[in-house]
């Protein structure tokens, strides 16, 4: 809204027509990108040329577009999310690019996240981590205690919430040069090993959580730092360095 | 499935990369202590460091604690070649275009390739003295150089240790080791390490001091030629090490407080400790390199 | 076919117990032997999913975004409602019944609404249980805010991610289902068609959108929880992919679609910068708490801010006008959304908007004062009684940003512009749609077996939803009403077995939808699924919007006709039927778009009234606000499908009775 501008870029996308066939990246030229325009809708509007010209459009994942579905994903200018820190791809912004600039997109790169086409990656992996134990055994009766009858220290709650506020997209995965889930796996454990809701199966969680993650391909954690830095929601290393206490403790009993 | 899991998983090996990474890092700072004694010029400084390396080889806790450390090394290095192998494979497709610099540190990346560099350092560094030291044949004993100033001439002393059987012993020259013994054959006795032993009965007639020493002065200021080929190889020995503990120097720069992170340590400590292993990571390496550099450059 | 909403007799506290008590149940043995599809991940869904999972039943549950974790309602900011009165400010169930049958503009089912009321509290509790990190003060104990057309605080919040962290609840709850086997999870699955058996709906076609594979799955329930349809104005704030196709299949397979002109426009939104802009992002609700809605008093000033001229601070206090204090002391910037929306577009109508746009739409929403009143409390807190200026915004800067640093931090990454400095500029945008799948008491369409969650369903919020109640109802369709009455319904199935999905009507339905996408692939034509998506946005927009009239309703009619044979000849849908093909999906999509739009008009044409979300600019009284017509129009009208003509839809009314709520006009004034 401040700044009305409009940008030519040059783009190199990574081009893939499906799961089984080899990729290369492309080159396309884009003119009049407003930077106003989100980086989405300048795909968007690549799309629309390309429809427009009777080509294939690129394929890429994408839902909310504010940044809290973790839908979208996309590798840009060699940095998960593009080069702006704290935001997912929808969020980033062309006001971010120069005109002239040549802009790589590429898919997320990992083992555990196989392209399906163009930028599009599988990461049903994360979801069979969570199905392995990232929830709390509870039925749905609606017959629970009251909410309020075990007070949690507000401290806690916060730390629970700042873990729980992953967004599932990837990044850490993506941006790691071991390709590990650790900053994944570390939120969702801690998340629940703060709160004394998810005390009682912490031993079990945490174990059986870790195992998925290892079968499913991810890397190993050399504490680079790099997801804490790409992640969107700035989920902290400390839930790494939790869920490596949990994992101990978990160990010896 | 606990009990398998402590060692195969991935977080099982972040601890035992973390655990012996640490101990290493305690060794660094035992043996950086002994070397420092080489500053310690003249007979006097020669003297303790000999004792001190005898004590190092063979004091009983302090040989456990070196299995320890041949077992952390090892340990180490296999497990961390296992992990990059393994951390590559989880990367089947590199980006086109990856700027990781923006959100890493050197160091951090390239972790394998600096502990590969450490090791060959240690091969070397291990073949050259340790080994020397331990199963060279060649080793010279501790002798000590006496100028009498009535007479003016300099005589020379064979140093016993407190155990030796027989105390100081008058010997022809600076330097006595095996190849004395060849050339001018002493009869009936032979140099086993440390003990100068009767051929006959086996009995130690004497124990000396390994002049590690002395090994250490001449590698450092020697001045033949490496592999016949490179002249001056005391120099370039020099420089080999300056070189490789800057390499360890990066590699601790990551590592020290990455091993904290591995154990589950991040609390309110963790800037002091991460302040704490950058200060380790520049002094220790820096005062490991200037030992060499003193004694090439500096020491007469 | 009449409509029977099936209310329970009685008293409106005991209805829902008493039709529990009464509901049939499955012994657990025969559960594993029966099927229910579920479609959508939301939290209806999710939970839906989950507790049926549980139970023992054989769940499958599809999703058309590559996890169910992405479902929209993650995207819901402010929070969740329930009538815990933890803050003893005078809650209880029958006033969140009250509060959101009077928000709803007396147009939502009484029974239905109690129900709501009363199971709010079990879900805090079930999401506590959870592991849902809700906000909590200082002692322990959960915190609550305020809401809109609400004068009491019972609004859950955990930040401004609530819907975030009640989806990866559900979400947490059905991942534990699929790792047990009770639910069978399909990703990347789009439902294309419902399948009837003997007029009981059972089973649906899938399409496997990684494979382009069209699927035929068997159920002896199919449950549709895929939400609500505001992407048909093309912009909105939902999400890219949310869209009206799974219930608009069971709507054309002979679910009625009931009142689908009630759309909800939420005040604030960040406002529309471009032409390539793909969707408005919701400023949550929460931040009226704290921010006030003004614009300039003066016109001349409105041009100088919009030339740029001027800077909103630059306005003296007395040059401005909080024009919802001043129109709705009361409740102030607090009114219900449908009354912030038409009171912030009446400003801009009038020319004091001060967004420099193609239409100078937007509105101010200020944090001045709030950062200087928190800040004063805040200093004072800590012993200073006589704070610098500076330190008075300091802290209050702090304290804003600990309630609502993620909107804050969201709008600067979006508009450029710091809202600690400068108000933030909001407007109104399509958010929610309160009609929906007309739906009994059970939650069941017109199609036998075939039931209906969420925002998907018109149930709950009449003519207007209140700001927190849509997670409510999500949440408790899925975990508290579905469970019963959709076992009720199975216990007439425990004999039936296994449905084949050989059977003629899985093969018809399934060559149907193989029919409808070879033609799209084979049309080639020469314009993009988008160029029509927007075509149609802007007439929905302008003509079925904010404010409506006979003239632009009857045109949008027959200009949405007109845009629907366009598309049919001339889109370009590249690619092939087989493959990972987005713009396919799109144009699934937008064909149900089309046929909903037309009859989102005429059932706007229809309803001669003003109420809640619905604004006839024909029906209001002297000062702008709506005029109800409770004689005439009480009622839910539930459309019945006669062909892609919406115009030719047949209308039934649910006359909605008022026996424990006196009606009366909505005033927050």
């Amino acid at each position: 809204m401040a700044t009305k501008k409009n940008i030519n870029i040059n783009l190199k996308i990574w081009r893939q027509k499906n799961a089984k066939e080899k990729g290369k990246m492309e080159t396309y030229k884009l003119d009049n990108v407003s930077t106003d325009s989100s980086f989405l809708e300048m795909l968007d509007q690549l799309n629309e040329q390309l429809v427009n010209n009777q080509q294939e459009p690129v394929a890429f994942d994408h839902d909310c577009r504010e940044g809290i579905c973790g839908m979208c994903s996309l590798y840009i200018n060699g940095r998960a999310h593009g080069p702006d820190t704290g935001t997912t791809t929808c969020q980033l912004h062309m006001r971010k690019f120069k005109d002239g600039e040549t802009i790589f997109i590429e898919p997320w790169r990992s083992k555990a996240f196989p392209v399906v086409k163009d930028l599009v990656v599988d990461r049903s992996s994360f979801d069979r981590i969570q199905q392995a134990g990232g929830f709390v055994s509870v039925n749905t009766s609606g017959n629970t205690i009251d909410a309020n009858a075990t007070p949690i220290n507000k401290q806690d709650a916060d730390k629970a919430f700042e873990a729980a506020a992953c967004i599932g997209c990837g990044a850490c995965v993506a941006t790691c040069k071991n390709g590990s889930a650790m900053l994944f796996v570390g939120a969702k454990v801690s998340q629940y090993a703060l709160l004394p809701q998810g005390q009682v199966e912490a031993t079990q969680r945490v174990l059986n959580m870790v195992r998925q993650m290892d079968e499913e391909g991810f890397g190993n954690c050399t504490n680079t730092g790099a997801c804490e830095v790409e992640c969107p929601k700035g989920i902290s290393l400390e839930n790494i360095a939790r869920m490596n206490r949990e994992y101990l403790k978990a160990s010896m009993k | 499935m606990a009990k398998s899991a402590f060692l195969k998983s991935s977080i099982a090996k972040k601890y035992w990369m973390a655990l012996t990474g640490l101990f290493l890092c305690l060794f660094l700072v035992g043996h950086l202590i002994g070397n420092l004694q080489l500053f310690k010029s003249g007979y006097e400084g020669a003297l303790q460091f000999n004792k001190y390396a005898l004590f190092m080889t063979t004091n009983p806790l302090i040989k456990i604690m070196s299995y320890v450390t041949y077992i952390s090394i090892l340990f180490h290095a296999i497990d961390g070649i296992y992990l990059a192998i393994q951390n590559k494979k989880a990367r089947p497709v590199a980006y086109a275009m990856n700027n990781s610099s923006a959100n890493t540190s050197f160091s951090s990346r390239n972790m394998a390739v600096l502990g590969t560099l450490v090791l060959f350092f240690i091969a070397t560094h291990m073949i050259n003295f340790w080994a020397k030291m331990k199963f060279g044949t060649g080793m010279p004993l501790l002798v000590k150089e006496i100028v009498d100033p009535n007479v003016g001439a300099k005589q020379y002393m064979l140093i016993a240790t407190p155990e030796s059987p027989q105390q100081n012993v008058p010997v022809q020259g600076p330097v006595f080791d095996n190849n004395i013994l060849k050339k001018q054959p002493i009869a009936d006795i032979y140099i086993d390490g440390n003990k100068i032993v009767n051929k006959k009965n086996n009995d130690v007639l004497f124990e000396g001091y390994k002049d590690l020493h002395k090994l250490t002065i001449s590698f450092f200021k020697s001045k033949a030629r490496l592999f016949n080929v490179i002249p001056n190889e005391g120099l370039v020995f020099t420089i080999f090490y300056v070189l490789s503990m800057a390499i360890l120097g990066f590699h601790l720069w990551h590592g020290f407080q990455s091993a904290f992170q591995s154990l589950g340590i991040n609390n309110k400590f963790t800037p002091a400790i991460k302040t704490f292993g950058k200060l380790f990571s520049v002094i220790v390496p820096i005062l490991f390199a200037i030992i060499p550099v003193y004694i090439h450059f500096i020491l007469k | 076919m009449a409509l029977d909403s099936k209310i329970p007799q009685g008293h409106i506290s005991e209805k829902w117990t008493n039709h529990k008590n009464n509901l049939k149940l499955v012994a657990p043995n025969n559960r594993p032997k029966i099927d229910v599809i579920v479609v959508g991940t939301g939290l209806a869904g999710a939970s839906a999913a989950a507790s049926l999972g549980e139970m023992g039943y054989n769940v499958k549950a599809f999703c058309f975004q590559d996890s169910p974790r992405r479902a929209h309602s993650i995207a819901a900011q402010g929070g969740i409602n329930a009538a815990k009165n933890y803050q003893n400010d005078g809650d209880s169930t029958y006033r969140l019944f009250y509060d959101t049958i009077k928000g709803g503009d007396y147009r939502a089912r009484e029974a239905n609404v109690h129900r709501l009321a009363e199971v709010s509290a079990n879900i805090i509790d079930q999401c506590v249980a959870q592991g849902v990190p809700f906000a909590r003060d200082y002692g322990g104990l959960l915190d609550n805010r305020s809401f809109g057309g609400t004068q009491v605080q019972r609004t859950f919040y955990a930040a401004g991610q609530t819907g975030q962290q009640l989806l990866l609840g559900a979400y947490s709850a059905l991942s534990r289902q699929i790792g047990l086997g009770n639910v069978k999870m399909y990703n990347r699955h789009e439902m294309l068609d419902l399948v009837q058996v003997d007029g009981k709906a059972r089973g649906i076609i899938a399409r496997n959108l990684i494979t382009g594979e069209l699927e035929r799955h068997s159920a002896h329930a199919v449950i549709i929880a895929t939400g609500g349809y505001g992407n048909v104005y093309f912009l909105s704030t939902n999400a890219m992919g949310s869209n009206v196709t799974a219930a608009w299949k069971i709507h054309k397979k002979g679910a009625h679609f009931a009142n689908p002109c009630y759309v909800q426009i939420h005040p604030t939104c960040i406002p529309v910068h471009g032409t390539n802009q793909s969707k408005l992002t919701l400023m949550s609700e929460s931040l009226r708490n704290s921010g006030r809605i003004w614009v300039p008093a003066k016109i001349e000033d409105a041009e100088a801010i919009r030339a740029g001229k001027l800077k909103p601070t630059q306005i003296a206090e007395e040059d401005r006008d909080y024009y919802l204090e001043r129109r709705y002391p009361a409740f102030g910037n607090l009114v219900p959304r449908d009354v912030a929306s038409r009171a912030a577009k009446e400003r801009c109508d009038a020319g004091y908007g001060i967004e420099a746009n193609d239409t100078n739409e937007g509105v101010y929403l200020d944090f001045a004062s709030e950062i200087i009143s928190k800040g004063k409390q805040a200093a004072y807190t800590q012993g200073d009684h006589n704070p610098s200026d500076a330190k008075i915004q300091e802290l209050g800067k702090k304290w804003v940003e600990e309630k609502y640093g993620n909107l804050f931090t969201m709008y600067e990454k979006i508009t450029d512009e710091n809202p600690y400095e400068t108000p933030m500029k909001i407007y109104p945008a399509v958010h929610y749609t309160m009609g929906g799948v007309w739906v009994d008491y059970n939650l069941m369409s017109s199609i036998p077996g075939c039931f209906v969650a969420g925002e998907a369903n018109f149930s709950d919020h009449g003519a207007n939803r209140l700001g927190a109640s849509a997670l409510m109802q999500g949440l408790a369709d899925g975990y508290f009403v579905l469970p019963y009455t959709v076992s009720n319904y199975l216990a007439d199935e425990i004999r039936t077995g296994k449905i084949s999905t050989d059977s003629p009507e899985f093969v018809e339905a399934e060559n149907a939808v193989r029919q409808s996408i070879d033609q799209f692939i084979n049309n080639k034509g020469t314009k993009s699924v988008d160029y029509f998506h927007k075509k149609l946005g802007l007439i929905m927009w302008n003509k079925v919007g904010m404010a409506r009239n006979e003239k632009g309703l009857t045109e949008a009619i027959e200009e949405i006709g007109k845009l629907r044979e366009e598309f049919y000849n001339d889109v370009f849908v590249p690619g092939a039927a087989n493959e990972f093909n987005q713009e396919l999906e799109k144009a699934l999509r937008v064909a149900d778009f089309m046929e909903l739009g037309q009859l989102m008009a005429k059932d706007a044409l229809l309803r001669k009234e003003s109420c809640g979300g619905h604004f006839r600019e024909e029906y209001q009284d002297a000062e702008g606000e709506t005029l109800r017509d409770d004689e005439n129009f009480a009622y839910v009208a539930a459309w019945e499908y006669n062909g892609s003509d919406a115009s030719k839809s047949v209308l039934h009314k649910e006359e909605l009775k008022y026996e424990f709520i006196k009606i009366a006009a909505r005033n927050y004034k």
